[in-house]
């Protein structure tokens, strides 16, 4: 049984070593800003995930007891990480993008971000 | 009726709380309960002013079927796209803005949609339209972005809908 969960362990700490690896490759290879968002909201998703899941395996084989602390830092994690994706994005559209680069709204006037811009200049 | 109102304005924010208090505490002993319950009455009993409008949950079920399939959509939609950034050139990739429109309305939900598109790897939420009514999503590769679309709303915002509406 120890043997079987020190195995589970290291799979999981290399399972997220190789998404963190691939995370970080993605944002050198990437050429597009928008595209390079993609890779580091992988790292926080499976890469800190795995690390986390090996941490409990280890705290219920060493120390005997299950340790679930881990489980709020995906927690924090999932609140905090799409708020950082969502400013680095609304900051790409104010440098990079018209209306005409990005689609069609649908129903409504405009895109948020762009339409805070025009007012400012409008006034 | 009504003091049970004011004591829990918001009861799962309650059983939040105290489950966040132990986790943090990291030790089960009646003394810590004691002091997440505490919390958990007094933070929602401070807070409830700045929020008044806030949604009721319905369904639990449906809240843990979500909960389970964007788990479950995180880890596939890892590997698909780390095959996109390990073996597919920057040339073959295409990427793509999607504008979603959105049928939920409340704030609270769509916050949770726009989180659960920006979490799970291969779509990012980058804006939402200036009355609330469309989403726009930027796709790492996505060579058929209507098909992107029919899936954020059939997969996630059917299930939000039937928890938040």
């Amino acid at each position: 049984m120890t043997t079987f969960l020190e195995f589970l362990m290291a799979a999981f700490l290399v399972i997220s070593g190789i998404f963190g690896f691939v995370g970080s490759y993605g944002l050198i290879k990437l050429t597009n800003p928008m595209s390079r968002l993609h890779a580091p909201t992988k790292a926080t998703t499976l890469g800190v995930g795995g690390v986390l899941i090996a941490s409990i395996v280890h705290s219920l084989l060493s120390e005997g007891h299950l340790s679930l602390h881990e489980l709020l830092i995906t927690l924090f994690l999932f609140l905090t990480a799409p708020i950082t994706a969502n400013f680095i994005a609304k900051v790409h559209i104010h440098r990079h993008e018209t209306r005409e680069s990005l689609p069609r709204v649908g129903e409504d006037q405009d895109w948020a971000t762009l339409a805070t811009d025009a007012e400012i200049q409008s006034d | 009726m009504k003091l049970l109102r004011w004591l829990f304005p918001h009861p799962i924010l309650t059983i939040l709380l105290t489950i966040v208090w132990l986790l943090l505490v990291n030790g089960y002993s009646l003394n810590s309960l004691l002091f997440g319950l505490f919390l958990g009455i007094v933070i929602p009993i401070i807070t409830s002013p700045y929020w008044p409008d806030r949604p009721t949950l319905r369904n639990p079920r449906m809240i843990i079927e979500y909960t389970l399939i964007v788990l479950y959509d995180i880890v596939v939609a890892n590997v698909v796209v780390a095959r996109v950034i390990l073996f597919k050139s920057n040339a073959d990739q295409c990427p793509a803005w999607v504008s979603i429109p959105l049928d939920l309305r409340s704030p609270e939900a769509i916050t949770v949609l726009a989180a659960t598109i920006t979490l799970t790897p291969g779509t990012v939420s980058a804006d939402l339209s200036d009355h609330g009514h469309s989403l726009l999503v930027h796709c790492l590769d996505a060579p058929d972005p209507d098909a992107v679309r029919d899936e954020i709303k059939t997969r996630y915002e059917r299930r939000l809908m039937e928890i938040f509406e």
